[in-house]
């Protein structure tokens, strides 16, 4: 995938500056990189590797054991499926099922026009209102098939 | 707000804010802002009870708070008007004009919102007399439909940070040690270790002293710690304080999911409001002593839960358990003693030291004291957070606080302990729940979460689910979890699609004994547990799965087919509506056909009809 972001330079530097360039903010600092661009860009690597002192495996190390971190762009709206034992005894499986058909990408994949990244998620605590969906940030509970499309048809 | 420099001052505001507790006569309105109540849509019901609430002038006639979660979940949103206790759920943005209009102008009730009871269908007016909370005995939760979390005020209003005084002020750091041994308290978090043997052994080993708080809550299906953090985040800040003072810390971490944004937002807040207090940072209410606390969010490792991975994870590295020759209370975060505890445990705390050790005992049982919160969710009528004694029975949870099974069907096991644990089938059902009865049967305590399964819901295919996640979660780091793990997913997946073969049973129960013995951690030696609780239990429908290719639960695709029964299809015609495939046809009133070849197993039919007529083969 063709990689077009523009990195705002003096954000990265508040992010790091917000942790005073600890190494063990690492993870965090990549979160809050990926709450901007829902990726981490390759481009940011060599400095975090300069500003926090750490050696380039151990940011690769982390950026691959972690699941909120990806080094490939997703999409502007992540769209996690939670597949969390409540929600796979409610039918969690159907859920994804329809929006993979709906979105034509499986789980994992993002839509060619970067809207769209499709997700199963171990469990997102709101066990009770089974089955339920993240988009970015907002929760959508007590969803069928119908339901979980249409909700995800609002954000496009 | 201004710095609390003594032991009178935090007496006196605390006493100020109790009192206008106490002697308020507005009418409070609390609207669950959990994340249960939220995903059903709170925001815009608020937002609609101010526009509303201004409209009619009442804004300074009524207070209304986004409390915590409430627990019943399940009927998001909530509303709960005081001091009557009207119990409104399930609203919507449409009914708040209403009880505008007549529960808060007029005192009247809006009839058609009181909650009707799904099992008895009998309409109950107040939050009291709901069974679902009738039956609890809420200790730790029950001030999180209270208070607003955002305010530290609303947490001194009903008696908070009362512990930390009496901990700093009346008690020495081994009597609070000896309080939290004699207590019973055991650790929330999954292990059920005595706490106070916990504390004790951490404040005998010299060096820089952490408390830490695991509110990673991995455990798909448990979601008690999410609650406790984003809806009374100050009872947890407290313990930890209480601990820190007890074993002698000066800096404590919070580690919490990244995937529980609200519950880091809460407790940032109670942190900022807590220093501002002066109950964390430099000489605590004058009395020389230093502690904070600092936040860090987890990146969605389930193996992070494990204490040697968390403490890595806050160290900045990957999250990778190492062996446990010796223990995170002697070198654990930066090598150096660090106290462990869960968010639950943490929030026992604060009600140990003040209500005695003696108090607290005398709840529970023999072996497990105070009470529990359980999750109870999946198919059962009620679902949300339960908090109960210990030894209360898995009937009691199921069929008197949850209501019994959804659409009259049939109990068939419930999941405790998350994937360490268990399937319980229904011969256990008086089993009182505390931590040692539950490792009896073969399932352990866990998190707390309990999910109840019913006739629809295939045992093999409940194993598989546990074991691809575990070995999805596993680190890798060690052969026997890495690659058993994949072996026994090898052997379920084969079995659910209809491939088993005689023999893998005995395969399934051989790999489970090495996993479970040669393993690092405790998310491998744990694994197999819920094959082997699932095989002990329900070896029949493995066997069907194997001999006769067939999930009589309707679940492994492969291994079945719906049918219309003939006799029982009224012709409604709504599975022909609802059918995606277009694939059911027939005259109305007349039995339907259903074309086997084209049917994707989609389920919908066999959910739509309201006859039992389309039937699992």
């Amino acid at each position: 995938m063709e990689n077009t972001v523009e990195i705002d330079w003096q954000k990265m530097d508040e992010i790091i500056d917000k942790y005073q360039s600890n190494r063990e903010a690492l993870l965090m600092i990549m979160q809050d990189i990926s709450d901007i661009y829902n990726y981490v860009p390759p481009e940011v690597i060599p400095v975090l590797i300069q500003k926090l002192n750490v050696p380039e495996s151990l940011i690769y190390g982390v950026a691959t054991f972690y699941k909120t971190i990806s080094l490939e762009p997703r999409g502007k709206y992540i769209v996690s499926v939670c597949t969390g034992t409540a929600c796979h005894v409610r039918g969690a499986d159907k859920i994804m099922d329809a929006l993979e058909e709906r979105l034509a990408i499986k789980e994992g994949q993002t839509t060619d026009d970067l809207l769209f990244t499709l997700e199963g998620v171990r469990c997102i605590g709101c066990c009770a209102s089974g089955p339920v969906l993240n988009v970015n940030q907002e929760t959508h509970g007590g969803l069928d098939r119908t339901s979980a499309v249409k909700t995800v048809d609002s954000y496009s | 707000m201004t710095t609390l420099e003594n032991r009178e001052a935090l007496r006196s505001i605390r006493s100020s804010f109790e009192a206008r507790l106490r002697d308020s006569k507005k009418k409070l309105i609390s609207l669950c802002a959990g994340s249960g109540c939220g995903a059903y849509g709170t925001a815009k019901v608020y937002d609609t009870l101010m526009e509303q609430l201004a409209e009619h002038n009442l804004e300074n006639e009524v207070e209304v708070k986004l409390s915590g979660c409430h627990g019943f979940c399940e009927k998001g949103p909530i509303m709960v008007i005081h001091p009557e206790g009207i119990f409104y759920p399930q609203l919507k943005e449409k009914h708040i004009p209403d009880i505008v209009e007549n529960t808060i102008k007029n005192g009247d009730l809006v009839k058609k919102l009181i909650f009707k009871d799904p099992a008895t269908k009998k309409k109950i007016t107040y939050e009291k007399d709901v069974p679902f909370y009738k039956l609890q005995q809420r200790v730790i939760f029950g001030n999180n439909g209270i208070i607003d979390p955002t305010r530290i005020e609303d947490y001194f209003s009903v008696g908070g940070y009362a512990a930390l005084e009496k901990a700093l002020f009346d008690m020495s750091p081994k009597e609070i040690i000896d309080e939290v041994k004699k207590s019973g308290l055991r650790g929330r978090g999954g292990g059920g270790f005595p706490a106070g043997r916990k504390w004790e052994t951490c404040a005998k080993h010299h060096g820089d002293r952490y408390v830490i708080c695991n509110a990673d809550e991995g455990d798909p299906g448990a979601y008690m710690d999410r609650s406790l953090l984003e809806g009374n985040p100050h009872s947890v800040l407290e313990g930890m304080i209480v601990g820190a003072i007890a074993v002698g810390s000066n800096e404590g971490y919070v580690y919490v999911r990244h995937e529980y944004p609200l519950a880091v937002t809460n407790f940032s807040q109670a942190l900022e409001s807590a220093r501002k207090y002066g109950l964390l940072g430099k000489n605590i209410l004058g009395t020389g002593f230093d502690f904070d606390i600092h936040i860090s969010r987890g990146g969605g490792a389930f193996v992070c839960g494990e204490s040697t991975a968390l403490m890595a994870s806050l160290e900045g590295k990957p999250g990778r358990p190492r062996a446990k020759y010796i223990h995170t209370v002697e070198k654990g975060f930066r090598n150096n003693p660090s106290m462990l505890n869960n968010v639950e445990t943490w929030a026992n705390v604060p009600v140990i030291i003040n209500k005695g050790s003696e108090w607290y005992a005398s709840i529970g049982t023999e072996g497990s004291k105070g009470t529990k919160i359980f999750s109870l969710v999946g198919k059962v009528m009620n679902t949300g957070l339960v908090e109960v004694p210990m030894g209360t029975t898995l009937r009691t949870i199921i069929f008197d606080i949850g209501g019994g099974i959804l659409k009259k069907k049939k109990f068939k096991a419930v999941q405790t302990g998350g994937p360490s644990g268990g399937c319980i089938p229904e011969e256990f059902l008086d089993l009182g729940v505390d931590f040692d009865e539950l490792t009896k049967v073969g399932s352990m305590m866990g998190s707390g979460g309990m999910i109840v399964m019913d006739q629809d819901t295939c045992m093999v295919d409940v194993a598989r689910y546990f074991i691809e996640f575990l070995q999805d979660e596993s680190c890798g780091q060690c052969n026997p979890c890495r690659e058993g793990l994949k072996q026994m997913l090898d052997v379920l997946t084969r079995i659910c699609h209809g491939h088993g073969r005689e023999g893998d049973l005995e395969l399934l129960e051989e790999l489970s004994d090495m996993v479970a013995n040669a393993s690092l951690c405790g998310l491998g030696t744990s694994a197999p547990n819920p094959v082997m609780s699932n095989i002990r239990y329900f070896r029949e429908e493995y066997e069907t799965h194997i001999r006769d290719k067939k999930c009589p639960a309707g679940v492994c695709k492969p291994l079945f087919f719906y049918e219309i029964d003939q006799e029982l299809c009224t012709g409604c015609t709504l599975c022909a509506k609802r059918c995606p495939e277009e694939i059911i046809s027939g005259e109305q009133k007349a039995p339907h056909q259903l074309e086997q070849d084209k049917c994707i197993k989609c389920g919908i039919c066999y959910e739509a009809c309201m006859f039992d007529a389309v039937v699992v083969k």
